[in-house]
């Protein structure tokens, strides 16, 4: 067994399910719950130092019964190794925490991934349409979503809707320093 | 109060002034939407729209057989389209297990230096144009000229190359190619010299790309930079050394390494490449070895035309791979290469048949997307440029 | 017959004819082939053939190496439809294409093209403010860039012409104050009186004492100033084609863009008139006088007419350099970002101009004083 998977297997027995080093890609299929705590120690603990989410995706096995399977890819700079995260996902329980605290590289793949398959990401701070336009239907990376399929037209919006471009999403990164307002002596 | 007289304080607090920039803005190359709000010429926030080139790849990808995902592959990356290929290709043979004959991985090298150059000649000049230096980049693109000259000489076209198939490359290098390259490759040389020559002198030029865009080593790595961004950032992080893949292992090449991970450290690195790359593909060539370039492995090999037409077998194994495709084993892998952006993987997961149950690309463009707000905040109008130039977004690759 | 003279000989009448001579026919034509001129030469430092298409279809596709181009332009902005885009304000639109071509042309009442012969001047008029009222008319170019983007209705070309105001603004404080040295060498701001001036010598009659050689500060400050003012590359941040998409005439096209265009080459030839005219000795051929050509006591007649034709031509080429000198700067170095520009003017140019001015008023006294 590579060692990263005797190390989950070891430290959190709890949440292991299975593993595979298949074509040498190390890989580990862990549960949802407490799935953050893993992450945290896969971020953070010297023996992983996994500081880069590569990649972050899901995948759609129809029939079968955990329908969906979240897949992480992770590397470590520092310690040049690499590591795949697989969580299996009910089609009725389609939902994960999400990892943007810990990586903020997982904010936009895990707005594509919930707009593409409709897995909901709990405690992503901004989860709108990436490549979607608002007014799409359906998730088209599902495998019951037909290639062909047509979406319905979106109707055009009112002109004074389309100027207003609406509020623009904050990155303030540092308030700016408040003035006191003096008092009249 | 009366309706004449003045607020004895008034009121100069400026409201701040929304700019959309694009999707139909010049400097927005491959299409993208920036919303970003001036406080008088700096940017005081800023939010990032993609979608306008989805062209839904992993969709299509799902619905076709392996070797008819190769010429997709080719619009991803539309500026480096071979290192596309060779990225796609290897994740196929990982699943198969199949052995690639060292002529193959040596011209799969050569194309992909080849190739990595046109990306970064397009990606400095544009940046040059940006701020100004429309000359550099059509130096720049005279000697992406001489380079695609060569592509299609191999592959048969510039841009839409798709060039490798499971198991090796669609053809050999053709005849006088290695004289060809080796002559080209002196004449980009000097058009990377006359190109430095002219902007890295260039005060104007410093002072507009130096400590513009900034981002540090730590964020570079939360963002998961790869590629040009985070090596300018100063991690020495490149997938040819670090998983020496293919036969990069034989090739001796330094990896340039920035020191602040602004713009000009960006500019720097990625010239300093293209001079490694010409370096490498020197090497590659002069040890290209003789043999095949095609795995001839009945599951992936289309059978020679005489035994197509002469006989039954020859016929079969040829429909079979037409019209159901290869079908690797039941599993998963992951490949990554070093593209001209950084690093470009290929996730794939089979279940024995034909058609993958799903194909992955990783993206490198789409972590530096995200992360334009953060370069460009505090930052003039005009920096959003040598800034947006200096990632190569390409439309094709981010939204896929 | 004597009234028809006496009309003709009128000074109103002569300074008109003046003006359609100088401005209709040479101002307006250096200015459009100006437009080809800046394609073709940068086409020749890009490695490039450059326009070449236009043709007469009739005449065997004459193609005249792209002169044609110049033709071709200006049909098409005559044609192509004028689109005025929703909530302008159309009377400050439609104006404001005219100022800059105005200040642009206004220029060249001052500039002399040959030393006069007796009371005729190759000038329009020799007003005795002379450079004073290139400054004040080139003011009035910032009329234009203001009122174009503000009357567009467009965020960019509002930034542009933000931009272009407080450019031009503080450009023309160091374009004022880099004469001034030039102004105390000569003692005066009239035009007749500064070319005349530079056609003396130093030493016997070998160096001419031209702006260049005089006041080499000022003429490095003054043509930075003036490029500035223009708006030419490497200060084109008003205009800054890759992030405010053309700035404050985003909004223009067909014949209105073309006024423009062709106000910025005509300003581009002016600045080059005036280079040439403060600091190049205007119209004056070294070592040619009056009379003749005279160096080291070597002396060789040359008729009146030939001596103002020389000068013409002079003139002429002087102008074209400096054009092709501006040309070549536009395509050689990248843009300044805004904030730069107003650096470079006020900690750099501003300093710089004001020690130049003490500098010349110190060799100034020292010569006066010693009778050096």
């Amino acid at each position: 067994m590579p060692p990263l998977t005797a190390l989950i297997k070891k430290d959190f027995p709890k949440l292991y399910l299975d593993s595979h080093a298949q074509h040498g890609d190390e890989t580990v299929s862990i549960k949802r719950a407490g799935m953050l705590e893993l992450f945290l120690f896969l971020k953070d603990d010297p023996r992983c130092k996994f500081d880069m989410m590569i990649d972050l995706t899901a995948v759609d096995y129809l029939p079968r019964s955990p329908r969906f399977e979240m897949v992480y890819h992770f590397k470590s700079s520092p310690l040049h190794h690499r590591l795949r995260v697989k969580i299996p996902l009910e089609e009725s329980a389609c939902q994960v925490d999400s990892i943007e605290p810990l990586w903020v590289a997982a904010d936009w793949y895990e707005r594509e991934c919930w707009e593409m398959y409709g897995i909901d990401f709990q405690g992503h701070p901004n989860l709108k349409f990436l490549l979607r336009y608002e007014g799409f239907q359906g998730h088209p990376l599902r495998k019951d979503y037909d290639k062909l399929l047509m979406q319905p037209l979106v109707p055009m919006r009112p002109v004074a809707e389309r100027h207003d471009y609406g509020e623009v999403f904050q990155y303030v990164q540092e308030p700016p320093p408040s003035v006191p307002e003096q008092e009249p002596s | 109060m009366s309706s004449k007289r003045r607020p004895t304080t008034p009121d100069f607090s400026a409201q701040p002034m929304t700019i959309e920039i694009g999707p139909a803005h010049p400097a927005t190359h491959g299409i993208v939407r920036f919303t970003a709000q001036l406080d008088g010429e700096v940017v005081a926030a800023m939010e990032t729209e993609i979608g306008y080139l989805h062209r839904g790849f992993e969709k299509e990808a799902e619905n076709s057989t392996y070797i008819q995902i190769i010429p997709y592959t080719d619009r991803l990356n539309y500026v480096s389209p071979l290192i596309n290929n060779v990225g796609y290709s290897m994740a196929v043979e990982k699943l198969f297990d199949i052995e690639v004959p060292r002529r193959a991985e040596f011209a799969r090298v050569i194309m992909s230096e080849v190739s990595r150059i046109t990306d970064h000649l397009t990606c400095n000049g544009a940046t040059a144009m940006e701020v100004g230096a429309m000359t550099v980049f059509l130096y720049f693109i005279k000697a992406r000229e001489y380079l695609w000259e060569v592509v299609e000489e191999v592959t048969g076209a510039r841009l839409t190359t798709n060039w490798t198939r499971i198991g090796g490359n669609a053809n050999d290098l053709p005849d006088g190619f290695l004289e060809m390259l080796r002559e080209r490759l002196l004449k980009v040389s000097d058009v990377l010299d006359e190109g430095e020559k002219l902007v890295l002198k260039n005060k104007i030029f410093i002072d507009r790309m130096k400590d513009v865009g900034i981002l540090s080593k730590e964020r570079a790595l939360e963002y998961a930079f790869t590629g040009p961004l985070l090596r300018a950032a100063g991690v020495p992080y490149d997938l040819r050394r670090e998983d020496s893949y293919s036969v990069y292992d034989e090739m001796d090449f330094e990896i340039p390494v920035g020191t602040v991970g602004d713009c000009y450290d960006r500019f720097l690195v990625r010239q300093e490449e293209m001079k490694q790359s010409i370096s490498i593909i020197r090497q590659a060539m002069d040890k290209l070895p003789p043999g095949d370039f095609m795995n001839r492995d009945r599951r992936v090999f289309y059978p020679d035309k005489a035994k197509v037409y002469g006989n039954i077998e020859g016929l079969i194994d040829h429909f079979k791979i037409v019209m159901e495709g290869p079908k690797p084993p039941p599993g998963e892998s992951y490949t990554a290469v070093e593209g001209g952006n950084g690093e470009v993987g290929f996730y794939l997961v089979s279940d024995g048949s034909g058609k993958p149950v799903k194909c992955r690309v990783r993206p490198p463009c789409l972590n530096y997307v995200q992360a334009v707000p953060e370069m460009t905040i505090g930052h003039y109008v005009a920096d959003i440029v040598p800034i947006f130039g200096s990632i190569n977004m390409i439309g094709g690759e981010l939204e896929r | 017959m004597e009234l028809i003279l006496d009309i003709l000989l009128n000074p109103v009448v002569i300074a008109l004819l003046k003006i359609v001579v100088i401005v209709l026919v040479f101002v307006a034509a250096t200015g459009t082939v100006m437009t080809l001129m800046e394609r073709k030469w940068m086409s020749a430092v890009q490695d490039r053939i450059g326009p070449n298409r236009a043709n007469i279809p009739f005449l065997r596709d004459f193609r005249g190496r792209g002169a044609l181009h110049m033709a071709a332009d200006g049909l098409k902005s005559i044609f192509k439809e004028d689109t005025v885009p929703e909530g302008v304000d159309l009377v400050i639109f439609t104006i404001a294409p005219f100022f800059g071509f105005i200040s642009a042309v206004v220029i060249w009442a001052v500039i002399p093209f040959a030393a006069p012969i007796g009371d005729f001047t190759f000038q329009i008029t020799d007003v005795n403010i002379g450079i004073l009222l290139v400054f004040a008319v080139t003011s009035l170019g910032i009329y234009g860039t203001v009122l174009a983007g503000w009357s567009s209705n467009n965020k960019f070309a509002l930034l542009g012409a933000a931009r272009g105001t407080s450019q031009m603004l503080s450009y023309e404080i160091f374009l004022g104050l880099s004469l001034v040295g030039v102004f105390m060498v000569n003692g005066s701001v009239q035009v007749s009186i500064l070319v005349a001036n530079q056609n003396t010598y130093w030493f016997g009659d070998v160096i001419p004492k031209w702006g260049l050689f005089t006041q080499p500060l000022a003429f490095v400050m003054f043509f930075t100033a003036m490029l500035a003012e223009a708006k030419r590359l490497p200060f084109d941040a008003p205009e800054g084609e890759s992030e405010i998409i053309a700035g404050y005439f985003m909004e223009y096209s067909g014949m209105r863009y073309a006024a423009f265009m062709l106000a910025e080459y005509i300003a581009m030839v002016g600045i080059a008139a005036l280079v040439t005219t403060l600091f190049l000795g205007g119209y004056h051929v070294p070592w040619l006088h009056a009379e003749g050509f005279q160096i080291f006591g070597w002396f060789m007649a040359v008729p009146v007419w030939l001596v103002s034709a020389l000068q013409i031509l002079a003139f002429v080429g002087k102008i074209i350099f400096f054009c092709w000198l501006i040309i070549m700067v536009r395509w050689t170095i990248p843009r300044f970002r805004f904030d730069q520009i107003m650096e470079l003017g006020w900690k750099k140019l501003l300093p710089l101009s004001l020690a130049n001015i003490v500098l010349t008023a110190l060799v100034l006294l020292a010569v006066d004083n010693w009778n050096l």
